[in-house]
């Protein structure tokens, strides 16, 4: 080794003051998740896969109940598009936990946590990271839907767009409130990626409207953007109407709870640095 | 202002207990620019979770830790663009090339020529045979020089090391060692590190903290604290200290606070 070099050049531009939210962080962090997806085609596979395998099989079980279901014959569109837009909340989801995750697994939290990046931007950078992660993973599938079933979800247009953003943003609630109890319990809890999203399901209305559940349960499923969102979708589908009191139901309660999300995060980044779990995390 | 020189550590009566246990229990130390300083201590007994609250991934259950001037944890990020940490314990994504994981951490440091910065780090430790590698694939020795190289980028003032040479062959550990004394004879830059190598303390150390229990039970020049405790080097003052023996001077300093 080159013991007798002495170069050691300092860049002039280091040290300098750091601004209190910065876009190139958050492009920073985005980068190291790109560069994994850009050369693991398991891993891009992985994404369009699940979304895929759905919509074959409910693009099938909407043909069958075409001829043996009124409800269905009156939109033949609408389980293929709830297939498709719970793939968006639940990709949405997973694109939060699942970044956060990986850099428990790569015991790169530390490295990150001592960098000049700050908490909110890490937020930014995982909704981000989602927003990418889920257009992977379910644009394919909406494009398979009009060779198989004649379906063409983006004649939706500008709705598909408020409907799609809706459960974007309401994924990343989800996925947010998931990283910070997997910071605060560590790896063992990571299976509430999954199991947090399928416990709002049922209230969330995708397949039926929200008047099939219970009365008292239906209050529930109105507190949450996604069942809005659903009825949002069928309005359109079966009348051709964009219930704007939904849309802002669904933007107000996103609005609300993105916020608490944000906030449970960083009082859980608190309570790690207190308890000393920063340090700890990897498998 | 009294026109004293500002330290680039202020540590004051520090704990951290976890559960009741005080795991650092009233320590206090400053550290001045240029300084190379050595956390030396046995398994336990507080080093990690110093270098933790110094680099604000800790919050001290009481007292304060000032670097650069800012309180931390509260007022990191007005440090945290200029000092650094390296240890073998923390990882890089491993399925990111070298060259990949050195790109994301410029951008997160600021670099402005990240491209440049990277190619004058590879040059410095060699890292140009695998660069294009996976960063898991890696010998330890690699990984040591990449986590090295990322630890520099931002050429920090400050430096944290936790056992910077731990799982090196005699020869890669000797080339670090070469390397932080003349990174630091260059750019100044100050340098506390934790570590279990006595060999690596003596040559590189200007002072000792020797901890035990969570507290700093001596402290010293590398020289001085071989005479003091009378022994023929600091490995043998070390096990003086972890064994809680103290020959020659046989004087335990109760360090709580007063080193400051």
């Amino acid at each position: 080794m080159n013991d007798m070099q002495t170069p050691f050049q300092i860049p002039s531009d280091v040290c300098a003051p750091q601004g209190a939210f910065s876009p190139r962080r958050i492009q920073a962090l985005m980068l190291r998740h790109l560069y994994v997806l850009r050369r693991s085609w398991p891993r891009l596979l992985e994404l369009a896969y699940w979304p895929l395998i759905q919509m074959i099989l409910w693009g099938f079980v909407t043909k069958f109940f075409m001829g043996h279901s009124s409800w269905v014959a009156e939109a033949a569109a609408v389980l293929i598009s709830a297939v498709l837009l719970w793939d968006v909340l639940f990709r949405a989801n997973l694109g939060v936990s699942l970044p956060f995750i990986e850099e428990m697994w790569s015991r790169n939290l530390a490295q990150l946590f001592v960098s000049p990046l700050r908490d909110a931007e890490l937020i930014a950078a995982l909704v981000l990271m989602s927003l990418v992660r889920t257009l992977i993973s379910v644009t394919p599938a909406a494009l398979l839907a009009l060779p198989l079933y004649d379906v063409w979800v983006f004649e939706l247009g500008i709705t598909l767009l408020a409907f799609f953003t809706n459960l974007l943003f309401f994924g990343a609630v989800i996925g947010i409130t998931v990283a910070a109890l997997i910071l605060r319990f560590g790896l063992g809890a990571e299976s509430l990626c999954w199991l947090g999203i399928f416990l709002l399901a049922p209230v969330s209305a995708i397949y039926y409207p929200v008047s099939a559940l219970p009365e008292w349960l239906q209050w529930v499923a109105l507190s949450l953007p996604s069942a809005h969102t659903f009825e949002g979708m069928r309005a359109v589908l079966f009348d051709g109407v964009f219930m704007w009191n939904h849309f802002f139901w669904a933007v107000g309660l996103n609005a609300v709870m993105l916020a608490g999300a944000a906030l449970f995060f960083l009082y859980m980044m608190k309570r790690a640095r207190i308890k000393g779990l920063l340090m700890q995390q990897g498998e | 202002m009294d026109g004293r020189i500002l330290p680039v550590i202020e540590v004051q009566d520090l704990y951290k207990s976890f559960g009741g246990v005080n795991a650092v229990d009233g320590i206090g130390f400053r550290v001045d620019a240029g300084q190379t300083v050595a956390l030396l201590g046995g398994n336990g007994a507080g080093k990690t979770t110093t270098i933790s609250m110094l680099l604000g991934l800790l919050s001290p259950s009481a007292g304060s830790v000032k670097v650069l001037g800012a309180s931390m944890p509260d007022e990191r990020h007005k440090a945290l663009g200029c000092m650094n940490f390296s240890s073998p314990y923390v990882d890089l994504p491993k399925r990111l090339r070298v060259w990949e994981n050195l790109t994301v951490y410029a951008h997160l440091y600021g670099i402005r020529d990240v491209k440049g910065r990277i190619a004058e780090l590879s040059d410095d430790l060699e890292l140009g045979g695998f660069l294009e590698r996976p960063f898991g694939e890696l010998s330890a020795g690699q990984k040591t020089r990449v986590a090295l190289a990322k630890s520099l980028l931002n050429a920090p003032k400050l430096m944290l090391m936790d056992e910077p040479t731990a799982s090196l062959d005699p020869d890669t550990g000797d080339w670090v060692r070469g390397y932080l004394e003349r990174y630091r004879a260059k750019t100044g830059a100050t340098i506390l590190l934790a570590s279990h190598n006595m060999g690596e303390v003596e040559r590189l150390a200007d002072n000792v903290l020797m901890m035990r229990a969570g507290k700093i039970v001596d402290e010293g020049a590398p020289n001085d604290l071989i005479q003091r405790h009378g022994r023929e080097n600091l490995e043998q003052v070390f096990l003086d200290i972890a064994r809680g023996q103290n020959k020659g001077q046989a004087q335990t300093n109760d360090r709580g606070g007063a080193a400051a």
